[in-house]
């Protein structure tokens, strides 16, 4: 595991200064505002979180880790999801995986080492008319083909 | 936004509403779910927006963003009313020649009518449409009508007045009218919503608490996902009303952090609701209070059950705990809790405001109702669809859906998902209800419904589904830990062809010890998609054994790509493409795969336009 980068304090009391001192049922609620605020969840950040509501580091942990939605380590600037849906899955989404991961060269799970990018598969995101379907940064690329994720890839990599 | 004191201040203000906003005024529904979203819904409105205003129509002609409309596979919708005709597949570039030609002119674009594959008819209104006409639309049906994102629109379609009712009616009343109605969980268990909050409703203390369970973990699903968006006052109205009558003060709404506009939408309408009176202190006057929180979930499946999903909340690991005591009487913070899903509560004001009487004459004898599933997978019209309660999969599949594209063979539909089972085509006449679809090894599940062709591999279907199970396990239960790792692996030898007949025993014999030894529904049921497949498709379980042969062609290690040198034109494309160039040949003469090198990725396929590769 590469060091961590150190993060901006000020920002992190910001966020958690929305809690109230000691509220541990508060911990996912805070876990998703610390991450939405760094893109993953900081080592330093879970610290200071579990201070603020008087819950254990392990149990910080605990439930940081046992949930997929939250990540323990930096992300990349482009986020690749892969819906593996079962929709997606019928209509191909595991060809579209592998077919990322060849293209940017990570396995899925992984971010590349220079950060740029963040490749990852999603369970199901509900839009399951539009399989096989890949969000790229935010947006929407339903039936999508090889082709086309090579496309937006290829320029995601130049820029 | 002023606070309604009295059921009458609901009603001077709907017919307020009303009045400036008659029914047969002039307005573009745009669809803004998630589906319509992804092919540029929204840029659609901005620029009916600019379009309206640059006419001078913006003031005359009303235009509304609404939520999914259902027909996701002919996106982005508009609907344009009074008339109701439907205009799909809509591009910015086609928004001046609308307004000009429709809207100003009442002239019909021809192009953008639906057109129904095979037969070429095309259709002008949306009710006409054979994907709408066979469906029986009651909770889905203001999806189309309302913004989302407006009160006063949910207020004019009689929004809250189910509320005003429970009020008059009083607690008893109205828990009547629930088990009258014999509303059954629609987040897949189908257990009755009266008996539980009876059962509720009975215990002793103040404080007790009400939730909405929007978790909507199945993959292939996402009816939640668009009633919360399309129309999130009606589930918020569902839930004032199960409070009441339970005596909970306090609610909370858990929903995925996969669905960001969900989520938008349901804060906003929360503080609408707020506003307006119908959260918080004497709602309309009543003198009774209650508020709703949201929860956002941390992406995991089992907190789609009730205890995991408890134990999130108050910000711990979700992992199921053993029931008795269950909810209802040991719940959140250890108080009695009632928790049903989004579509559960959305269908709530509806039964409050129709009676149990009218209720129970849509469906069957002891499935009551419509349900709501997500028609999706190879079919030709995918989408979310809404059916009386006993129609049969043929219909839906054929009728609704359209059939299956490219003139493929149907093979299977998969209900109730990672814990439901797969039905084959012998099964298309089945009756769609709870009981039916259980005693077939499937289940309704919360509504995810997908439809599979020849080309799907059955085998490969139930390791997807074992796949999935095996990382959402919680890893309470060795039985479900290890046996789903178990599992796994002996059906990826499978795949690889590897082993004999007697690994099907195997698969068979620990598919029951996780049945059996599981504690809660996600190990109990995590055996169905593996055992329903084996039942209905064992020939291609040993196709695959026996002669090592995937006839779906989807099992990678059983597959074969090669060039067809007849049709091949020698382009070079695929030879280009393939990541590991193994396509030897030159300029205008056939290619040839090296099949030592290939690794199946299937580019070559993709890429081809001759047709001229294929998969043996």
């Amino acid at each position: 595991m590469a060091a961590q980068p150190t993060i901006d304090t000020q920002r992190l009391d910001a966020v958690l200064g929305a809690f109230e001192p000691g509220d541990g049922s508060a911990l996912i609620e805070a876990l998703h505002d610390v991450q939405s605020e760094f893109k993953y969840l900081p080592e330093e950040a879970l610290d200071r979180l579990a201070d603020r509501l008087g819950v254990s580091k392990s149990r910080v942990y605990g439930v940081a880790s046992f949930y997929e939605g939250f990540h323990l380590e930096p992300r990349g600037e482009h986020i690749c999801t892969v819906c593996m849906g079962t929709a997606c899955h019928v209509r191909g989404a595991p060809r579209l995986l592998e077919h990322l991961e060849r293209e940017i060269g990570i396995a899925s799970g992984q971010t590349s080492e220079d950060l740029t990018f963040t490749l990852e598969e999603v369970a199901c995101v509900g839009a399951c008319a539009l399989g096989p379907l890949v969000i790229i940064d935010g947006k929407y690329h339903g039936n999508t083909t090889t082709s086309h994720l090579t496309k937006v890839v290829g320029k995601l990599k130049k820029d | 936004m002023a606070r309604l004191q009295s059921t009458q201040q609901l009603r001077q203000l709907k017919e307020r509403i009303v009045a400036e906003k008659p029914a047969d005024r002039r307005a573009i529904a745009v669809c803004a779910g998630t589906g319509c979203k992804a092919f540029g819904s929204f840029e659609l409105v901005e620029a009916f927006r600019a379009e309206l205003e640059k006419q001078g129509l913006d003031k005359e002609v009303e235009l509304r963003p609404t939520g999914c409309h259902g027909f996701c596979e002919r996106g982005p919708l508009v609907l344009l009313f009074p008339e109701g005709r439907l205009y799909q597949r809509v591009k910015t570039d086609d928004v001046p020649e609308i307004v000009e030609k429709t809207i100003k002119g009442g002239e019909v674009i021809e192009r953008l009518l639906y057109e129904e594959p095979g037969t070429g008819k095309k259709f002008e209104k949306e009710e006409d449409i054979p994907f709408y006409k066979h469906q029986h639309r009651l909770v889905l049906r203001s999806n189309g009508l309302i913004n989302p994102s407006s009160i006063e629109d949910y207020i004019a379609i009689g929004g809250y007045e189910a509320l005003g009712r429970a009020f008059e009616m009083g607690p008893d009343a109205v828990l009547g009218e629930v088990k009258g109605a014999n509303l059954r969980g629609r987040g897949g268990g189908g257990f009755p919503a009266g008996t539980k909050w009876e059962l509720c409703k009975k215990q002793p203390g103040d404080l007790k608490y009400i939730i909405c369970n929007a978790d909507e973990g199945d993959p292939g699903a996402f009816m939640d996902r668009s009633i919360v968006e399309g129309n999130p006052h009606a589930v918020i109205e569902g839930m004032v009303i199960g409070a009441f009558t339970m005596g909970a003060r306090e609610g909370y709404v858990y929903i995925r952090q996969e669905y960001p506009l969900a989520l938008e939408r349901l804060n906003k309408a929360l503080d609408e609701a707020r506003q307006r009176g119908l959260l918080g202190e004497d709602i309309l006057g009543s003198g009774f209070g209650f508020d709703i929180k949201v929860n956002r979930g941390g992406g995991a499946f089992v907190c789609g059950e009730e205890s995991a999903l408890i134990r999130s909340i108050e910000g711990r690991r979700g992992v199921p705990r053993r029931r008795p005591p269950y909810p209802a009487q040991k719940g959140l913070w250890g108080k009695p809790t009632n928790i049903n899903n989004v579509e559960t509560w959305a269908t709530v004001p509806l039964i409050v405001a129709k009676g149990a009487k009218w209720f129970t004459g849509i469906g069957t004898e002891k499935s009551k109702g419509t349900k709501i599933f997500s028609l999706v997978g190879k079919v030709n019209n995918t989408g979310l669809v809404e059916i009386p309660m006993g129609m049969s999969l043929r219909e839906i599949v054929y009728d609704i859906g359209g059939g299956i594209p490219g003139g493929k063979k149907f093979k299977a539909v998969q209900t109730g998902g990672p814990s439901g089972g797969c039905l084959p085509a012998s099964k298309l006449d089945l009756s769609v209800d709870f009981d039916t679809l259980i005693a077939e090894g499937a289940m309704m599940g919360s509504g995810g419904m997908i439809v599979m062709d020849e080309s799907t591999c059955m085998v490969d279907l139930a390791k997807y589904f074992v796949q999935f199970l095996r990382s959402e396990s919680c890893g309470n239960c060795t039985s479900c830990r290890d046996g789903l790792d178990w599992m796994h692996s002996l059906l990826q030898q499978v795949c690889a062809g590897e082993g004999t007949m007697e690994l099907l025993d195997q698969i068979e014999q620990i598919a029951e010890t996780v049945r059996v030894s599981s504690l809660c529904a996600l190990g109990s049921t995590a055996a169905n998609p593996v055992l329903s497949t084996i039942k209905h498709f064992r020939d291609e379980y040993e196709a695959h054994v026996e002669q090592g042969r995937c006839p779906a062609k989807v099992c990678k290690s059983l597959i074969t790509y090669t060039i067809d040198a007849d049709k091949c034109t020698g382009c070079l494309v695929c030879a280009k493409r393939c990541p590991e160039s193994t396509i030897e040949g030159e300029k205008k003469k056939p290619h040839r795969i090296i099949q030592d090198g290939c690794i199946k990725c299937g580019v070559c396929l993709d890429v081809c336009k001759f047709d001229a590769v294929h998969v043996e």
